[in-house]
């Protein structure tokens, strides 16, 4: 299986995404440089956290014409996995590949420490080797990190089943709509969140339940292309 | 020399008859010296250059003699002080890079930038070596948070560091935060960076090779800055908000690319020499690069980036823009180099050249419009050896009993006060607005003794920490000094580290004043003993001089930045307590010793008497007791005692691990003394009940005085003093007191 790493000017999330593929599936991965115009050969594209173009104008916004960006694009449609954190959930939503936006936390401030997040929906090719309702331990370090969407729109996440990650009820760092931390298209296969699994992949360094993220997500791919194919 | 067109410009007469040079900060024996280099009177290009090449912050032409006291050479210095940043040995051909400065007067008129530049400076001096910057550290100083100018100071310089590191994906680790009237209207910023290094990589600052190309790298020029060197070397007065325009204004996106680039760049092998900009900008950074190569410099003032129009040179070559670098290569390579830096969408400018006359020429609009010799701009400046007097307080303050005050019995409420005051109190409201992550290698976070950083692909770690007790400088300078490099050192061996060499940023008042100059000299000679006992040189700093504001000097504020090896990762100790039955044992003798104590603080709000004595035979036989220890796997956790004493340990060690401790204590002293005494040399640890008679037997062989005082258990701390209750309090109201102190007042 093949992961690529995009890398915006301003990414700065795209190194630790890198080690953590290589620590926890030991597939191989691809930095990719933000004009480049064919992803055909990847099997998952991380959008990576970081101030992309230096958050200039809106978060994530300029990111979004980027070249690349087409190309993503393309991947979910052909049911790719992508995957966004941060700045690339933030990135995700500006390019409409998710619905919603990222506010300004309701405190102002930046807020950087490990969250308690549930899992909604284990049934996502990046959620599949959790339980549903199992609550895991994930650093979040963002200051634009509040989801907000319209009634409509949260009426449909809930209805498909949407909603993949909220921060445990009473403990919701930034004044999301409904503790949301993340959320996935209606197909699943396109997943945003906040919170950082890269960073929790390591004992070492406080957490190893971001693991399951990236062993779901190759878990995900062998049961699309059969399991006898080895990555 | 040509004289430049725009009419403001005074003439070379105007700048002698007028005196405009004393604007400048030069004297009229330093104007003098100039006039001899140049063999004429200066024009104001010329002058403008001098004055900063000649400023304090660039010549450090008042503190060279005290500079001189400190020990700089190691077996593991592989770079001394001299450099962007001093480089230490870490075995397996890596190396740590690391240094500290200050941008004190910059974020006392505008704190957000005056604090993200300062964070900006201290990466370009890391990254300009060819080292990854890894960690930033910070040691901040403001005054009490009960004023409103002091919480928006406070506010915004916190938001400054967060918005620079935050940005630029280099993860705040560690630092320190303390709060005093001293600092009122003078905080100190001093920041800290952190690289690593293999040693094939190493960079200088060096102009090599006559006639190769000199460029120019980062975003234009522009007229911010002009003379923050300048203004950095002055006292701050209520003319100072006038200057904020020597304020410059901070991008760290442009510096990620240009860092990148730059580091691409490096590794490419093609650069014979690099150097940021910082103080002084291309003044600085040419006139150095050439002076170390032993050449001249042409410089094309046409050729550089400008962000306005109608610049003069003078406005160039002292505009302190930011995020810029000045690099040289073969003529061969230049296409080589712009191309990385086109691909990041950095401005490449091929600005001059080197030359073999040893001078500094600059160019523009086809004449010459200065030509200085280098090595009167570099190496000239006169050296000042200020006078230097005992103020007459430190004889009277010897005979001061600083545990004379009435007995507290209250020792509840009095660690509960102790915990609350600011400079205590939980620094989270601080560090949370920190990315302390980034770059996945944080092992241990903000709010332990020392924060610890695993070197990839190795079992190493680096730890480190930023320390100084400016109250305890202030009533001794020398026991102060002593003391602030001691501390720093039981804090990196707290985390299970080898010290391995600081960097200091010397943040003093008026040096011309010769009490403040006798504060230099005698914290440098406590400083240079401690450093020479512990086996730490110092390998880069910083000064910061007339740090004065209308009350008079802030106290003086040596701050240690450290960094130590951890030689396997299993070392790695965290001070919070880590399970239910481990036993507690302490390490070191206690005295009645409240001089510059934070109990004195809390109690009076000034400090008074003399400091703690510090032993620095006791403080190497306890540190080197405690690092093997913990290398030998018999330490469940270690916490320095510092402000607040035992009590506050006792109190952290279990508010970090949400553990409770019941703890006997006998001694002679008061149960007041004995609970907040900052008494130095001590240490906290717990260990394994299968562990501890092993622990004891490891300290009793090495002659460390030690007790075991009790054991981590239920959710209270309970502290008896021979046999007499004096603390029992559940941990989560004193979580809650300590953790509730900074935002409270920040609301």
């Amino acid at each position: 299986m093949k992961f690529a790493v995009l890398v915006f000017p301003g990414s700065n999330c795209d190194i630790d995404c890198y080690k953590a593929v290589e620590q926890t599936v030991g597939q191989s991965v691809d930095y990719v440089w933000h004009t480049t115009t064919d992803l055909s050969a990847y099997d998952c594209i991380i959008v990576p956290g970081g101030f992309s173009y230096g958050d200039y104008l809106r978060c994530g916004s300029i990111a979004n014409f980027a070249p690349v960006m087409n190309e993503v694009h393309k991947a979910a449609e052909a049911g790719k996995y992508i995957l966004g954190i941060c700045n690339g959930f933030q990135i995700l939503t500006e390019s409409r590949l998710l619905p919603g936006a990222l506010l300004r936390n309701n405190g102002m401030k930046f807020r950087c420490h490990q969250a308690l997040l549930e899992v909604v929906n284990n049934e996502t090719p990046f959620t599949n080797q959790y339980a549903q309702g199992e609550v895991i331990d994930i650093p979040i370090a963002h200051g634009e990190g509040s989801y907000y969407c319209d009634e409509a729109t949260l009426e449909q996440l809930k209805a498909n089943n949407q909603i993949v990650f909220r921060y445990v009820a009473g403990a919701n760092p930034n004044g999301s709509v409904e503790d949301i931390a993340g959320i996935c298209n209606k197909a699943g296969n396109v997943v945003g969140m906040m919170p950082h699994p890269e960073r929790a992949v390591n004992s070492l360094l406080g957490s190893e339940d971001g693991k399951r993220m990236f062993t779901s997500i190759l878990n995900a791919w062998r049961e699309q292309h059969g399991a006898a194919i080895n990555g | 020399m040509a004289q430049q067109l725009t009419a403001k410009e005074p003439t070379p007469e105007q700048i002698v008859d007028q005196k405009i040079y004393t604007q400048f900060g030069v004297s009229d024996e330093e104007f003098e010296l100039i006039c001899g280099f140049l063999g004429r009177k200066p024009n104001y290009t010329e002058i403008g250059v001098f004055s900063v090449m000649w400023s304090e912050h660039c010549s450090y032409k008042n503190s060279k003699p005290i500079l001189k006291k400190f020990p700089i050479t190691g077996p593991r210095v592989l770079m001394g002080p001299g450099e962007g940043a001093g480089i230490v040995d870490i075995g397996d051909n890596q190396a740590v890079v690391f240094k500290i400065e200050s941008h004190n007067h910059p974020s006392a008129v505008e704190p957000y930038q005056g604090a993200a530049t300062g964070v900006g400076g201290i990466i370009r001096d890391i990254f300009s070596m060819g080292a990854r910057p890894v960690a930033l550290l910070n040691s901040l100083r403001f005054g009490n948070l009960t004023n409103d100018r002091v919480k928006y100071l406070f506010e915004n310089v916190v938001g400054g560091i967060a918005g620079y590191g935050n940005c630029i994906g280099i993860p705040t680790v560690a630092g320190e935060v303390m709060f005093d009237e001293s600092y009122e209207g003078n905080p100190l910023v001093n920041a800290m960076c952190v690289g690593l290094i293999d040693h094939d990589k190493i960079q200088r600052g060096v102009a090599k090779g006559v006639g190769n190309p000199v460029f120019y790298v980062g975003p234009a020029t522009g007229r911010d800055g002009i003379h923050g060197a300048t203004f950095a070397s002055v006292e701050l007065s209520e003319e100072s908000e006038e200057k904020r325009t020597a304020v410059q204004v901070g991008d760290p996106f442009m510096e990620k690319l240009v860092m990148e680039a730059t580091l691409e760049l490096i590794d490419s092998g093609i650069v014979l020499g690099i150097q940021d900009m910082g103080a002084a900008g291309l003044t600085c950074s040419s006139a150095e690069m050439a002076s170390k190569a032993g050449n001249g410099l042409e410089l094309y003032l046409d050729e550089v980036p400008q962000r306005e129009t109608g610049m003069t040179p003078y406005e160039m070559m002292l505009s302190e823009s930011q995020e810029r670098m000045l690099f040289v290569v073969e003529p061969q390579h230049e296409e080589q180099a712009k191309e990385i830096f086109d691909r990041w969408g950095i401005i490449c400018a091929k600005v001059g050249k080197v030359t073999d006359d040893g001078r500094l020429r600059l160019f523009h609009q086809g004449e010459e419009v200065a030509d200085m010799p280098v090595t009167a701009l570099v190496d000239e400046c006169p050296v000042y050896n200020k006078p230097s007097s005992e103020p007459a307080s430190f004889r009277e303050s010897a005979s001061i009993d600083t545990g004379a005050f009435e007995e507290i019995t209250d020792l509840n409420g009095a660690l509960e006060k102790v915990l609350a005051s600011p400079t205590v109190a939980s620094k989270e409201w601080v560090y949370n607005q920190y990315d302390y992550m980034v770059r996945t290698a944080t092992a241990v976070r903000p709010g332990s003794d020392a924060a610890v950083v695993l070197v990839d692909g190795t079992r190493k770690a680096l730890a480190m920490t930023t320390d100084c007790n400016g109250r305890y400088v202030h009533l001794d300078p020398e026991m102060g000094g002593r003391i602030a490099v001691a501390e720093a050192a039981r804090n990196i061996v707290c985390s299970g580290a080898e010290p391995l060499a600081i960097t200091d940023n010397l943040n003093f008042g008026n040096p011309e004043k010769p009490e403040i100059f006798w504060q230099l000299e005698k914290s440098a000679d406590g400083m240079s003993e401690a450093c020479v006992k512990l086996d730490t040189p110092v390998i880069g700093g910083n000064v910061s001089l007339y740090n004065e504001n209308a009350k008079g000097a802030i106290y003086p504020t040596p701050v240690i930045g450290m960094v130590g090896l951890v030689h396997d990762t299993d070392h790695i100790t965290t001070q919070g307590f880590k399970s239910e039955g481990d036993v507690i044992v302490l390490l070191g003798d206690t005295k009645a010793e409240f001089g510059g104590s934070e109990l004195q603080y809390v109690l009076n709000g000034a400090p008074s008497g003399r400091p703690p004595v510090i032993d620095l035979d006791v403080e190497k036989q306890v540190q080197g007791a405690v690092l093997s220890a913990i290398q030998q796997g018999l330490v469940s956790s270690a916490h320095d005692l510092s402000e607040g004493g035992i009590a506050v340990a006792l109190a952290e060690s279990c508010m970090s691990g949400c553990k409770g401790a019941n703890v006997s204590l006998s001694s002679e002293l008061r149960p007041d003394h004995l609970l907040f005494s900052e008494s130095q040399s001590r240490i906290l640890l717990s260990a394994k009940p299968e562990q501890a008679e092993k622990l004891t037997a490891l300290l009793r062989e090495q002659g460390v005085q030690h007790a075991v005082i009790g054991t981590v258990t239920g959710s209270n701390l309970t502290i008896n003093v021979n046999g007499k209750p004096a603390i029992n309090a559940p941990v989560q109201q004193l979580e809650k007191v300590w953790k509730d102190a900074i935002p409270c007042l920040m609301k």
